[in-house]
């Protein structure tokens, strides 16, 4: 079975991508047919598997980490689709290893949500773990997020080398308490940063209540973000503070360049190669959002920015990022699995930083649950249409001459991204 | 506080309702908040003046309490106010004998109860307001819901809780459940009711598509604190889109 698996496999991505289908089919196919073609390819890579994991930012970190290593003359396998389901990764080395089944890469880095992060590491133990952030997320999934956190414990347990942590969030930060063999490093925000960062716990604290319980006393971290600018941003490592430009936007995903950085840092260190600060440094300020996450395409002459939102701290921190003035804003609301059927976390993101301007289009098989959660925030509503493609095609024709951004969902993201590819330059993810 | 209230707040205000939140900082697990929110807004849309405040745990108890709200957690979250909770069993029971309207989710519908067993046979006392008992499971019960109820009609909300619940003969169900579990995976009932007291595992948040719950809830306060209610006329178009575009979604 072993000797067709590959070739199968790399047929079915084939057929299934001339059908213009999804990336987890052929990867589905070989983990049927041949469950230990991941472990086995993975484990030849000589400087191993790093796991990307938490609530918020895998995608745009992943795209990190693999644009520093690639910096440093590392060549990386990914699972660049944003497939983050273990077929998923089974799918994108489908793509890239030869028809023998060989996978020609130092080290491996990849995206996994938390769930499958778990089934992949108890099958293939990584090197090294990012452990990001627990926030409230598609708990229709996961029930609570405490659970979450456990699952997160069981990836840091399985790794074999190093662990980097969030030291920001304590649900991450305590994980390193239950470590025993592993090397753990943190990064970290300073304090003039800390209130930018809402999270679910002081959600509803009351002013000046007790903070929930952090650590008692901060470890050192391996890069802290010190400052963030209009394009730029400072980071503290090995002693000293160092400025880059950015081309990400969005404090959070300005943070996740720290846990890109120390990730980077680390593996680098682990003797993959011999870390180049300036050549690293000029990587991150390159690194382009990826797909949907604060992603800028152009619409009659002007900016059209997709910020994905998922959970109540991504909405949240979506709309702090990304003020509202000046621009026609829509709004893209999906309950489909991917998304979460539970609409409750729209109750958890206040939106009064959209009361000045209003919001032009609801859409999505929720903008009606959208329309009510506004209007007892009130904010002005122009036009809700459930159907994607008419919502956009007003809010494009209406909006002329404003430069406009969509919130939405991750398969609202899907259904718009395919119908701008109809009028505008869509980079093509497959 | 807004400028909703502060429009509204034009024609002299028909009298104040205060909301008390219980254990908003421990249990707000599903958009518990929004239940809150729209019993402040429709306050006001009624004509009236909300002044909704938090009980946390350690808090002094408020006075004059018209209406309760209060959510669902995590367990830890349920572990956190255990003691705090028994400490204002009494106050709570008082409130409750006396036809105070209460809206407990979830986690906090649990601990009205008598109490809570979990999987491994933990007993955790319920202040025993409401006759209901729980007990853990290792099923989850997650999806949409539909209840088909006498008082409020299509009652429309989304469950998840693994604890199930069975009535006893102090209650009554809130509903039946044409969509979705409900209470608990045999008897097809979701939530209770005991005298001004709406018990249920629905979020969603459950208040703004079924305004019919909210405005009891005001009614029951306004009546009691004032002797009658004069609504006023919240426009709830965007609710009743909401309604049946949520109706239609798959479990």
């Amino acid at each position: 079975m072993v000797f067709f698996s590959v070739p199968l496999g790399k047929l079915v991505r084939r057929v299934s991508r001339l059908r213009g289908g999804g990336s987890a089919l052929p990867g589905l196919v070989v983990e049927k047919i041949d469950p230990g073609f991941m472990r086995r390819t993975l484990s030849t890579l000589p400087h191993g598997v790093a796991v990307v994991s938490g609530t918020n930012g895998k995608t745009t970190t992943t795209k990190m980490v693999v644009e520093l290593l690639e910096s440093q003359g590392l060549k990386v396998f990914t699972n660049r689709t944003g497939s983050n389901f273990t077929r998923g990764v089974a799918a994108a080395l489908l793509g890239e290893v030869d028809w023998r089944g060989r996978l020609d890469a130092d080290v491996a880095v990849l995206e996994l949500d938390e769930a499958h992060a778990v089934h992949f590491v108890n099958s293939v133990p990584p090197r090294y773990c990012l452990l990001l952030n627990v926030l409230r997320d598609q708990l229709d999934r996961f029930g609570e997020i405490d659970k979450t956190a456990q699952l997160l414990q069981h990836i840091a347990a399985k790794t074999t080398g190093t662990v980097v942590l969030n030291r920001e969030d304590p649900r991450v930060a305590r994980i390193a308490d239950t470590l025993t063999g592993q090397e753990v490093k943190y990064f970290g925000l300073d304090e003039s940063l800390l209130g930018t960062f809402p999270n679910d716990d002081d959600m509803r604290a009351a002013p000046g209540s007790p903070a929930p319980a952090g650590l008692p006393q901060k470890p050192q971290a391996d890069v802290v973000l010190l400052k963030v600018g209009a394009d730029s941003a400072e980071f503290a490592y090995d002693g000293g503070t160092f400025t880059t430009a950015m081309k990400l936007r969005g404090v959070y995903n300005i943070f996740n360049a720290a846990a890109a950085l120390t990730l980077a840092r680390s593996i680098c260190g682990g003797g993959a190669a011999t870390a180049n600060h300036a050549t690293l440094l000029e990587a991150l300020s390159r690194v382009a959002p990826a797909f949907g996450r604060g992603e800028s395409l152009t619409v009659d002459g002007l900016p059209l920015d997709l910020v994905l939102v998922k959970n109540p701290s991504g909405f949240r921190l979506g709309l702090k990022s990304f003020p509202a003035g000046g621009y026609a804003t829509m709004i893209a609301i999906n309950d489909n699995y991917a998304d979460g059927r539970d609409m409750s976390w729209l109750w958890d993101v206040e939106f009064d930083s959209l009361r000045a301007e209003g919001v032009d289009q609801l859409t999505g098989s929720r903008a009606y649950d959208m329309a009510l959660r506004l209007q007892y925030d009130d904010v002005r509503i122009g036009a809700v249409q459930p159907e994607i493609a008419p919502a956009l095609a007003a809010f494009i024709r209406e909006g002329r001459g404003k430069p406009k951004r969509i919130f939405c969902t991750y398969t609202a993201m899907l259904a718009i991204r395919r119908e701008l590819a109809k009028i505008t330059t869509v980079e093509v993810v497959s | 506080m807004n400028p909703a209230e502060a429009s509204t707040a034009a024609a002299p205000s028909k009298g104040t309702l205060r909301v008390v939140q219980l254990y908003p900082r421990d249990m707000n697990i599903y958009g518990d908040w929004g239940n809150a929110l729209v019993l402040q807004r429709r306050i006001a849309w009624h004509g009236y003046t909300p002044d909704v405040l938090e009980y946390n745990v350690g808090d002094p108890f408020p006075d004059n309490v018209d209406i309760i709200v209060g959510g669902g957690g995590q367990d830890s979250g349920q572990l956190a106010i255990q003691d705090d909770l028994q400490a204002r069993a009494g106050e709570l029971r008082e409130l409750a004998e006396e036809g105070a309207p209460m809206l407990v989710i979830c986690g906090l519908y649990q601990l009205f109860g008598r109490f809570f067993k979990t999987r491994t046979g933990a007993v955790i006392p319920g202040i025993g307001i409401l006759d209901v008992e729980t007990h853990g499971t290792d099923e989850r019960l997650i999806g949409n819901v539909k209840v088909s109820t006498s008082e409020f009609g299509e009652v429309l909300g989304y469950e998840n809780h693994s604890g199930q619940t069975t009535l006893g003969s102090g209650v009554r169900p809130l509903g039946t459940v044409p969509k979705g579990t409900g209470n608990n995976s045999t008897d097809g009932h979701e939530g209770a009711r005991y005298r001004n007291i709406v018990a249920s595992y629905l979020h969603g948040s459950l208040l703004p598509k079924n305004p019919a719950i909210a405005d009891f809830l005001i009614r029951t306060a306004a009546e009691r604190k004032f002797g009658s209610f004069s609504p006023g006329t919240p426009d709830d178009a965007y609710a009743v889109l909401a309604r049946e575009h949520a109706a239609r979604r798959p479990r």
